[in-house]
């Protein structure tokens, strides 16, 4: 991908950047209670005495969750560390019942990885993971009931998360809309995450630093936490950039500090300065013992993993002739991965995913319906492309056969059947069409004798709409350049 | 029958199951004990009522043949087990008015076991003291006094009020915590038996943290068959806390009257500092030699680095209690003293709600896990931490078990004032007992002698990992030596 720069009158400036995503693990129970993580409940349901850091309460660690992360972790291409530990990150706050959030952090569960992610111009750039670490969420804050007033839901509070660190490898706003679309794809093939960045499943800090286009300092950063959408962490990126080129060419020096990105304007705000930073007085968690994996967990772990989307895109394009375009589009989904996998089978991978794409993908925007809900089934796609494949019927034939699936759901076979919509192939019936079509029109048959080439296609066109769309386009084409000589 | 708290939890099981006397009999003995010394200070809570109800059910328990192990024992609970529906407040005015909607495991255990409850016992504040003063109700006193003097004299702590009230036969038994010395040296100061177990061995669900890696629960009771009989019941893995081991537990009694011929005792030699009380030194020395005459081998042994173990204990135990306590926000439960903004409700709940000790433990534990000092105490204090494990390790390779004193003194007075003036004075309490907790080892504290002045001293033994049962039954030999004549 061509470089990002950012060009002012004054200088050429390029951006390091670098994410921090939380990522709610999909668990039925929370990560040290056996509270239910169900979204949805009655507020301060799903709260035991654990999570509510009541006296003398313990924690224990629920083993889904580090499945759940060890799962993430290789679907990371990532080190699985087979010892971490757990910490505590000390802090007061209303929503954080002990006072402390237990985290990872000097032996966190997964250590170096990689995310390849596909960019705009068609070209691969590998991302580099840092780190994972497992720990839980906090409760809810909610200031807008009173005045006065806040109140305090612990659903939330003990709700397993991972924290993925990538490396400060971004150098464009549209890289990291990329990784992050990458990343959500992989934690949804692989079910650990929801990957919801809207309701707060997934949530992003994007930490920016600028530096002069070409050298390799690298310079004080912002961080920017909670960024709640893909199209935000963009914009925050590149206004957060921009504000820090102003302050460098204005003379000043950037501080470092964390800052809110607000949606409205697209513009960061400080939130708090280093020297107002907390001491998260990092220790040991002495509640529990150390995390230990051997390899023969991992390694079954490994065996469970589906089959991830760059491994599906690759085996689309070489083996189903997919072009690397409609293979990443249709690979990050894995229902869409799924579906036309299920339709292409046995049929032309290739029509069927230009079907896909087009005419089946417009039909359910049309209809703003989810995949899941498609009246058109996996199976009929592709019986419909067969049915082309086979000429059977013609391709505008092929466009009103699929219009009658969308309303009706039913197998094109069908309704080509009941409808009569078989293509014709019968030479001489077309000639007879032909001769009609000549008959009718002496002149222009007259004027494409004495070279008016172009008006070859208007017969072809007659001659369809004389047999109602059914006669084999090929075979038209063919007869009536014999019959106009 | 006033004579009925004069017996032990075992003599009392036999009295009970040969139906002798009912529990409804040795309860009520006991409540009236409780009653005529109230002056003590003991409990904090008393739930009369609620032990006859449960003696009630021992008794129809008996009569149909389905008592349990400990059925219808009377006993005092320290006030940092939770109890479900009794009020449990650490002895701190922060949780004054708690009341826990759940059981603790080991308390639970005890239930299960069919004991009955006569009230919550005085303590420390948040087990952090040696005395029993830090108490936000007020200091329990030491049953025991002086010859020739009425002051009044410090129980012990943290378990102060646990020792305290099987001194006086308020209870058959207590139970305690000891995260420094807290059931060893409130026992050696008012003559009685309390056993520490080795780390993980009792759940500490249930149990108000102080220092977590260092907490652990034990009995204080009036003999060493009855720490037994209780830490049979008190002990097991329970899934609740990962820090609970997956071991077995022995019949802790079953050892008990075992030779200990051959027996290979430790004595470490920089437990004998210069300047030790010559008083303490006696009663080691005399306990030594009863072990002697018993058949058991002396072996000279060396922990060198004891001399650091009080400085690393009061590093990690205030760290890990700096964090235990943050929860006592003033949020949830608890004490709250309202404030303009978040930050002012912490700073009133909190200065309001702790006692100076507390406050001290937890600026000292933030202070050594701060940026920039995190490795210069925290994480030296654990490499040293685990230098004093090794040593005794190494100890144990030439020795089964060791005796030191408890305590480097007998009970002193109430308030005095070289412990006030200096808290260092009154750490220094724990100097025989801190390593035993920094190692995770189990260890006993039982009465071996009285001082000039007609008071109590203990004697510790500290075994292997586990090994408490070489620890029950060393300790039995040596009280049946020690005559110790209860208060």
């Amino acid at each position: 991908m061509a470089d990002f720069v950012i060009e002012t009158p004054k200088g050429k400036w390029e951006i390091v950047c670098g994410l921090e995503i939380h990522c709610q693990i999909i668990s039925k129970s929370k990560i040290y209670s056996g509270a239910s993580t169900e979204f949805g409940a009655e507020v301060n349901e799903h709260v035991s005495f654990v999570d509510a850091g009541m006296p003398g309460m313990l924690p224990t660690l629920n083993k889904y969750c580090v499945h759940q992360a060890v799962k993430t972790g290789l679907g990371l291409r990532a080190k699985i560390n087979k010892y971490s530990n757990f910490a505590r990150k000390n802090y007061f706050y209303a929503d954080l019942p002990q006072g402390y959030q237990i985290t990872q952090f000097k032996y966190p569960i997964v250590g170096e990885g990689r995310v390849d992610i596909d960019l705009p111009d068609g070209s691969v750039k590998a991302i580099g993971i840092e780190r994972m670490h497992i720990e839980q969420d906090a409760g809810k804050s909610i200031h807008d009931i009173d005045p006065k007033k806040t109140f305090i839901d612990l659903n939330r509070a003990g709700v397993g998360l991972m924290e993925i660190v990538t490396k400060p490898d971004f150098s464009a706003p549209a890289e990291a809309g990329a990784f992050l679309k990458k990343l959500r794809s992989i934690l949804r093939y692989i079910g650990t995450c929801d990957g919801n960045m809207d309701e707060g499943s997934m949530r992003c800090d994007v930490n920016v630093s600028v530096r002069p286009q070409g050298t390799d300092e690298l310079r004080t950063r912002c961080e920017m936490k909670n960024v709640n959408s893909i199209k935000f962490v963009m914009q925050a990126i590149e206004n957060e950039a921009r504000r820090q080129i102003e302050v460098y060419e204005n003379g000043g020096v950037v501080i470092q500090e964390t800052r809110h990105f607000d949606p409205v304007s697209g513009q960061t705000k400080v939130m708090r300065k280093k020297e107002f930073a907390h001491d998260y007085r990092y220790f040991p968690e002495p509640d529990l013992a150390p995390l230990v994996l051997d390899d023969e967990y991992i390694e079954k772990v490994k065996r469970e993993l589906p089959e991830l989307p760059d491994e599906k895109k690759e085996r689309f394009v070489s083996k189903l002739g997919l072009t690397p375009y409609d293979a990443i589009v249709i690979c990050e989904n894995k229902e869409t991965a799924d579906f036309f996998e299920k339709a292409a089978a046995g049929h032309d991978a290739k029509k069927v995913a230009n079907w896909l794409m087009g005419d089946f993908f417009a039909m359910l925007n049309e209809k703003k319906l989810e995949l899941k809900d498609s009246p058109v089934s996996a199976e009929n796609l592709g019986r419909l492309v067969e049915l082309v494949s086979q000429n059977v019927i013609n391709g505008k034939t092929a466009k009103d056969v699929f219009a009658i699936m969308a309303e009706t759901g039913e197998n094109p076979e069908k309704i080509v059947e009941e409808k009569g919509l078989k293509q014709v192939t019968d030479t001489s019936a077309i000639e007879a069409v032909i001769d009609e079509v000549l008959a009718a029109n002496p002149d222009n048959a007259a004027a494409y004798r004495n070279g008016k080439q172009g008006l070859f296609g208007w017969f072809v066109g007659q001659v369809m709409k004389a047999s109602k769309g059914k006669a084999n386009p090929g075979l038209v084409n063919e007869l009536l350049k014999k019959k106009l000589g | 029958m006033s004579d009925l708290t004069k017996l032990t939890v075992a003599e009392a099981r036999d009295g009970l199951r040969k139906r002798e006397f009912s529990s409804v009999e040795l309860t009520k003995a006991y409540i009236s004990k409780m009653e005529e010394s109230r002056r003590l200070n003991a409990y904090v809570t008393e739930t009369p009522e609620h032990a006859l109800e449960q003696a009630a059910v021992a008794d129809e328990k008996y009569r149909n043949g389905i008592a349990g192990e400990l059925e219808g024992i009377p006993m005092g609970i320290k006030d940092l087990f939770c109890t479900k529906g009794i009020r449990t407040t650490a002895c701190s005015h922060i949780l004054d008015n708690f009341v826990p909607p759940y059981e603790s495991t080991v308390t639970s255990k005890l239930l299960q076991a069919g004991v009955t409850v006569l009230g919550k016992l005085n303590m420390d504040e948040f087990a952090m003291g040696g005395s029993n003063e830090t108490s936000c109700f007020g200091p329990a006193i030491n049953p025991w006094k002086a010859k020739g003097s009425d002051a009044d004299l410090v129980p012990g702590g943290s378990s102060g009020g646990s020792a305290a009230a099987v001194a006086a036969e308020m209870c058959a038994a207590a139970t305690g915590t000891d995260t420094g010395g807290s059931i060893r040296q409130p026992a050696a100061f008012c003559g009685v038996t309390g056993i520490k177990p080795t780390y993980g061995r009792c759940s500490r669900y249930g149990i108000i943290a102080f220092a977590s890696s260092l907490d652990q629960a034990g009995p204080i009771a009036k003999d060493v068959r009855d720490c037994a009989a209780l830490l049979k019941v008190m002990s097991g893995y329970d899934a609740k806390d990962s820090t609970s081991a997956k071991v077995n537990v022995p019949d802790f009694e079953a050892v008990l009257g075992q030779d200990i011929r051959g027996l290979k005792i430790g004595i470490p030699r920089e437990y004998r500092p210069e300047g030790l009380n010559e008083e303490i030194a006696a009663c080691w020395d005399k306990g030594i030699a009863m072990l002697r005459d018993r058949g058991a081998e002396i072996v000279d042994i060396s922990l060198p680095h004891t001399k650091y173990a009080l400085a690393v204990y009061y590093i990690i135990a205030p760290a890990e209690a700096s964090s235990n306590l943050a929860r006592y926000d003033g949020i949830r439960y608890g004490l709250r003293v309202p404030g303009e903004h978040l930050d002012d409700l912490y700073i009133n709940t909190r200065s309001e709600g702790f006692g100076a000790e507390v406050k001290r433990r937890i600026m000292i534990g933030t202070y050594v896990l701060s940026a920039g000092y995190y490795d210069a105490y925290y994480l030296k204090a654990q490499k040293v931490r685990r230098l004093i494990r090794n040593d005794f390790l190494e100890a144990f390779k030439k020795c089964d078990i060791i005796l030191t004193p408890t305590a480097p003194t007998g009970a002193f007075a109430l308030g005095d004032k070289s412990m006030k003036d200096n808290p260092i004075n009154m750490w220094l309490n724990d100097v025989f007992t801190v390593s035993v907790n920094l190692a995770g080892l189990p260890a006993i504290s039982l009465p071996a002698g009285v001082s000039g002045q007609g008071l109590p001293l203990g004697l510790q033994l500290i075994g292997r990992a586990f090994d408490e049962e070489t620890v029950l039954k060393t300790a039995y030999a040596l009280e049946k030596d020690v005559h110790f004549v209860r208060k």
